[in-house]
């Protein structure tokens, strides 16, 4: 309030210096708080003795002793990993495959990159209903092979404990995919032109130029993508909601919805937290490492 | 100045708008509930309507989702600011929980003017109280252990009645499946997985060792023999469900039961309302049967837990509501509308069903037979981490190939991990 005191013009001009940590400042107060706050609270209430409301009582180690004595967790863990690799080797795959495809100047290219992306305009819930239904042995695909005539089909996987996780991964490969494709097109685009022609020149072929050239020149964005899908599949939790609910029983659990059924149904917050802290912490693994070489590579390039 | 004055009055208001009170004080009751749809929000604007007529001002915070999970974590964050709702839908040792909390208030003075210990059972008193006080109320007694099942289809292989003991239950579900009808509807979410395991506990086992297994938690008693073969015959029944259940709602698997597409599905009399709705007739359309069990039945209430409110107008509307909520005319509309009975006794019956006369008459046998009993998947008998416990074996054991052997000794130990 001493600013009242000076000229206008000195205000204005303080101001203006300012002005861009103004504007940011409420967003940044913002995210300090209900983001790295909220984590480090998160973090306490896992040592806490915290069940149906968050208690400051210090229990150390507990509940993350609790949390992996639970079979149930076990099983989220295994789910992840599962889904987790399957969901980013596949979708590097087929977003690769298809962006080299639609890299050949085809025509209406434009239309068929939209309908490969467009999946990734839908909500997790919406994905995961659809393919409910389509999975669904008695009213999906099982059913309508069984209509044709091909009675002998059989597709169960979203009913089948030891398969519900693979209907997880086809769901949200088909909603993903596209997106992959989008990044990796975006830079097959970015490749020098004349490189291509000098191999054209010595006379490879056209898979060896992508073997050999574009593809180790376009890296980077292998780990951006890997980055960007592996957080969709640690925190992936609608998609399990609307397609299989977690089951059959717990079957297709992941530590996201795990999480949410001990904090929120089970007045359990004390081993939710620590599920959630270990899923941070799996994120941090893969974060990290990420952030340290691109800041490194920063520095080696200024 | 004005406009900024206004625009702080209108924050203030809207904040206000859930408690404030008008100039002149009338009973005010904020109740948070997620009866939004059906026969449940036409039974809650029933109460409303009373309330209002007795001078009361209503405010309703319906938190519809995930079954009461969202409207929960609604009433965290409202008890935690200090700004609790009058009434909340809240049912089972949940409420001893918000008790120990130190949250409730006590309602002794209305339950004795209106002698509730009189009129509510003793079980059920034994749920609303808090080291003998009434912190919460009853609004109507769902029983978990019913068997509805479909006569034509039973006829077809020469059966007239829902069978009486289990193994009738698994010879007559054996002639079904021989004969290529579906025995049992069923949906496989845990929950409904457990409803089916806990009518079994008390069919196999008896009230008394339901008694030890699912409420006391007694050691010998889940790891006894008695278990075991709980496990056997739920492995059995998962013989007699179709291929497609896993993930179906239970209203779905009512639904086969009602088109012919299956004969018997175990759950709770709000199956019932599917079955009237459709314009069934009990006894003729459909069966409505006790699981086999020796005079057991397993109770399911939903309540309103009074939370401490500040304020004469408040703790009046309160009062007032509580009233309302344990009267006769109250309990009599609200359960026809619901499908389940009266959780005060000696409301007559009259507007009622068979299926609900014969619930009531089977209440207080069992009573007598000390067979009334909480039930446990519907978080009657056990706190939230418990029986979320016992439902994950049971499910993970359901919905797999585990042994009765492997079930057992997971279920001892989950019960052990989560006590501590």
């Amino acid at each position: 309030m001493g600013a009242s005191q000076s000229t206008e013009s000195n205000l204005t001009a303080r101001i203006q210096r300012h002005l861009s940590k103004i504007v940011v400042a409420p967003s940044f107060a913002a995210s300090l708080f209900f983001v790295y706050g909220f984590i480090l609270w998160t973090g306490y209430m896992a040592f806490s003795k915290s069940r149906m409301l968050p208690v400051w009582d210090w229990a150390g180690l507990r509940q993350y002793e609790r949390l992996w004595q639970m079979e149930r967790w076990h099983v989220a863990i295994e789910n992840l990993l599962i889904f987790g690799g399957l969901f980013i080797v596949t979708c590097l795959i087929i977003g690769c495959l298809l962006a080299v495809l639609l890299d050949q100047r085809i025509r209406a290219e434009g239309a068929l990159r939209t309908i490969f992306l467009y999946p990734m305009a839908l909500s997790f819930i919406v994905t995961g209903t659809v393919w409910k239904w389509l999975l669904n042995p008695g009213l999906g695909l099982e059913s309508m092979m069984h209509d044709f005539g091909w009675t002998s089909f059989k597709f169960d996987w979203l009913v089948n404990s030891d398969m519900a996780i693979y209907t997880v991964v086809i769901a949200a490969v088909w909603q993903a995919s596209g997106f992959v494709m989008a990044m990796f097109l975006a830079a097959l685009r970015g490749v020098d032109q004349d490189i291509i022609r000098a191999a054209y020149m010595d006379g490879a072929s056209l898979p060896r130029i992508y073997f050999g050239i574009i593809i180790p020149s376009i890296r980077p964005v292998f780990l951006s993508a890997i980055v960007v899908l592996a957080h969709l599949a640690v925190k992936s939790f609608d998609l399990v909601i609307a397609l299989t609910g977690g089951g059959p029983g717990y079957a297709s659990d992941l530590p996201a919805t795990f999480m949410y059924t001990m904090a929120f149904q089970r007045n359990q917050l004390g081993v939710g937290a620590a599920s959630a802290m270990m899923m941070l912490a799996t994120v941090m693994a893969i974060i990290v490492p990420y952030l340290y070489s691109e800041l490194r590579g920063g520095k080696k390039n200024g | 100045m004005y406009l900024r004055k206004t625009i702080l009055a209108t924050g203030v208001a809207i904040s206000a708008l859930a408690t404030a009170s008008f100039a002149h004080a009338e009973p005010t009751a904020e109740v948070l509930h997620w009866w939004t749809s059906g026969g449940e929000a036409k039974a809650v604007a029933a109460l409303k309507e009373d309330f209002e007529a007795k001078g009361g001002k209503w405010v309703d915070s319906p938190v519809a989702g995930g079954g009461g999970d969202a409207a929960m974590t609604v009433l965290r964050s409202r008890v935690l600011s200090g700004d609790a709702p009058a009434a909340v839908q809240l049912k089972g040792p949940a409420i001893q929980d918000w008790a120990e909390q130190g949250a409730l208030a006590d309602l002794n003075d209305v339950a004795e003017a209106e002698g509730w210990d009189k009129v509510i059972p003793p079980a059920i008193q034994d749920v609303m109280k808090y080291e003998g006080d009434y912190v919460a109320v009853p609004v109507n007694i769902h029983r978990v252990d019913w068997i509805w099942a479909n006569p034509t289809l039973l006829a077809k292989v020469g059966a007239t009645e829902a069978p009486k003991t289990w193994d009738e239950f698994n010879a007559l579900a054996d002639k079904l499946k021989a004969a290529g009808i579906t025995p049992v509807a069923h949906g496989g979410q845990p929950w409904q997985d457990a409803t089916v395991f806990e009518t079994v506990v008390l069919g196999l086992g008896g009230p008394e060792f339901f008694q030890k297994a699912l409420v006391d938690l007694d050691e010998d008693a889940l790891k006894s023999d008695t278990m075991k073969t709980v496990f056997d015959q739920m492995r059995k029944i998962r013989g007699y469900v179709d291929a497609d259940f896993p993930g179906r709602d239970w209203n779905l698997a009512t639904a086969m039961v009602m088109n012919g597409e299956a004969a018997m599905q175990i759950m709770g009399d709000w199956a019932k309302g599917e079955f009237l709705a459709a314009g069934k007739v009990p006894g003729k359309d459909f069966i409505c049967s006790a699981t086999p069990s020796e005079h057991g039945y397993l109770f399911n209430v939903d309540s309103f837990a009074m939370f401490n409110v500040s304020g004469d107008d408040k703790v009046e509307g309160q009062k007032l509501l509580a009233e309302l909520i344990v009267g006769e005319k109250f309990q009599e509309t609200f359960n026809l509308l619901k499908g389940s009975i009266p959780a005060r006794l000696g409301v007559s019956l009259d507007k009622f069903d068979d299926c609900a006369k014969k619930s009531e008459a089977d209440l207080l046998a069992a009573q007598e037979a000390g067979g009334f009993l909480p039930s446990m998947a519907h978080g009657m008998a056990l706190r939230g981490h418990l029986s979320g416990a016992i439902v994950d074996v049971v499910t993970a054991h359901f919905n797999s190939d585990m042994s009765s052997d492997e079930a057992v000794s997971r279920l001892v130990e989950a019960v052990e991990l989560a006590k501590d």
